[in-house]
């Protein structure tokens, strides 16, 4: 692997820039692996990249229908934190968070992690009251949330509105080791990183089946490149989970619904940091190349089209006018939608599953991205040890038929 | 927005809507039969397809019933609208009866 570094950067620029190589390799699927991972997005190549790195399995490949990242890992609105109230919770994203801030240099890749605070708005006494417990719970955790008045928001963050409207700041709570990074640069940047450890990222490769043997357990998977085989396979599908499960007869508490999220013109630097509100629905940052980017709702039903209904948006856009006056007049560029898979207690599942060699990490719902480097890292060891990580141990399957639900539906509202 | 057709309303906006979940699924006849594993499977797994989905939707602000709408999850194309008590109808997603 070529390092990136000041001096190579400058010693290409000598040349002209014609020195720079490939990123990672595109290579025809061998017949067999050691661990297939079904779905190229963050989550199955961090989960590659630890494979290699941390539990020294190399002869791994990635399979993906589409290209490099250009599912959810593309679509997200980049927004990391771990202030969830639960301890299961607090531990799998705060484990997350430590692995963010020290990505760049174990990727030798700019992720452009940047913590700039995320600060999460009440607009009710009951958000208040809910907040204030959050941000309890996460000192006790050892994780940093602290609460702000209105005006300490307004100070914190100057665009805000904290005057009268239909529902009043009237504090927030802000974790200030929150913030977002470049969303793309963290596919790209494991995908280099897993690829230079020889883990072969095999694009435009369809799964249509999952092949069993007589005992049960997995032999490989039926691609639209042929079949290859593995003894174990990990799939990491986001919103196509059931699908994908479907085919080793696996059924899922899940449903896929499509989020929206949409970005405005660029504009000079004018909002230092996330913004999010649960009750009137809206989240905001500005990326750095200028755009406001705009978290939506999920629509109300289910759907894999990659696309919403534009009341969703516009609802949005109603509280991002409310709470940002000054954004009136920015014009939107561009709208989509991802497919989340969302489980019923809107925790995710990292875990066995019932097919003996098959694994599963989904239901990360409307908030995957944050966790995608802890994810990936507790996967790996969950795949190579055939046994969860402790973090990962209570996102069960079996929990939904033992009634030990991680229940932060309730506990975070809807904005993950 | 979806455009839905309650059988009793005619067609309306998706605003004038609520969403539902899957259609069909019964409560059991007797809960306390139920094992745990049947019992999770009634609440929680869903079939989720990809293709032509049974779901409930009510007209909350119109005549405020339920009915059930068979619809496409990939193209978001609806089948076709049925009132609740109704079996599914065995229908393709291009709105044809389903010859199987």
């Amino acid at each position: 692997m070529q390092n990136y570094s000041a001096f190579s950067l400058f010693k290409q620029a000598l040349g002209g820039h014609a020195g720079w190589q490939r990123q990672w390799r595109s290579p025809e699927p061998k017949a067999e692996y050691d661990v297939i991972i079904v779905g190229a997005g963050g989550h199955g190549l961090a989960t590659a990249h630890y494979l290699a790195k941390e539990h020294g399995i190399t002869n791994v490949a990635v399979v993906e229908k589409g290209w490099l990242g250009g599912g959810n890992t593309g679509r997200n609105t980049t927004i990391i934190r771990s202030n969830y109230l639960f301890d299961e919770s607090a531990a799998l994203y705060e484990h997350a968070l430590k692995l963010w801030e020290g990505l760049s240099q174990d990727l030798n890749y700019n992720v452009m992690y940047s913590p700039r605070g995320v600060l999460m708005l009440a607009h009710n006494i009951h958000d208040v009251q809910s907040f204030k417990r959050h941000v309890h719970a996460n000192r006790l955790n050892g994780i940093d949330n602290e609460w702000l008045s209105a005006e300490e928001c307004k100070e914190f963050c100057p665009p805000l509105n904290i005057g009268a409207m239909r529902y009043p700041i009237l504090g927030g709570a802000l974790q200030r080791r929150g913030g977002t990074a470049r969303h793309d640069a963290v596919a790209w940047g494991y995908a280099r990183a897993a690829d230079a450890r020889g883990v072969d990222i095999i694009e435009n490769c369809e799964v249509t089946g999952i092949r069993r043997g007589v005992n049960g357990a997995v032999e490989g998977v039926e691609t639209s490149r042929g079949f290859i085989r593995a003894k174990k396979v990990g799939v990491s599908a986001a919103g196509h989970t059931s699908v994908i499960m479907s085919m080793a007869g696996v059924r899922l508490p899940l449903e896929s619904y499509p989020l929206q999220a949409l970005v405005s013109e660029p504009v000079k630097p004018a909002f230092p940091c996330v913004v999010m509100s649960n009750t009137i629905h809206a989240y905001i940052s500005q990326s750095d190349k200028g755009e406001m980017v705009i978290g939506a709702g999920t629509d109300a039903y289910t759907s894999y089209s990659q696309r919403g209904a534009l009341h969703i948006a516009s609802h949005t856009l109603d509280a991002i006018c409310e709470l940002v006056p000054m954004f009136r007049r920015l014009r939107m560029l561009r709208n989509w939608g991802g497919i989340v898979d969302v489980t019923p207690d809107r925790s995710p599942i990292i875990a066995k599953t019932p097919v003996p060699g098959l694994y599963v990490n989904c239901g990360w719902g409307t908030g995957g991205f944050k966790a995608t480097p802890g994810s990936g890292n507790v996967f790996a060891w969950t795949i190579a040890r055939d046994e969860p990580h402790k973090i990962n141990a209570p996102f069960t399957i079996e929990r939904f038929r033992d009634g030990i639900l991680i229940d932060e539906a309730a506990a975070a509202a809807v904005a993950h | 927005m979806l455009l839905i057709t309650c059988p009793h309303c005619g067609p309306r906006a998706e605003l004038e809507f609520s969403y539902g979940g899957e259609a069909h699924i019964a409560r059991p006849v007797d809960p306390t039969g139920l094992d745990d594993e049947a019992w999770a499977t009634f609440l929680y797994k869903r079939s989720n397809p990809k293709g032509v989905h049974a779901e409930r939707w009510r007209h909350l602000h119109g005549c405020g019933r339920f009915f059930n709408v068979l619809r496409d999850t990939i193209s978001d194309t609806i089948v076709t609208t049925y009132p609740a008590g109704e079996s599914r109808p065995e229908m393709t997603s291009d709105g044809k009866e389903n010859v199987r």
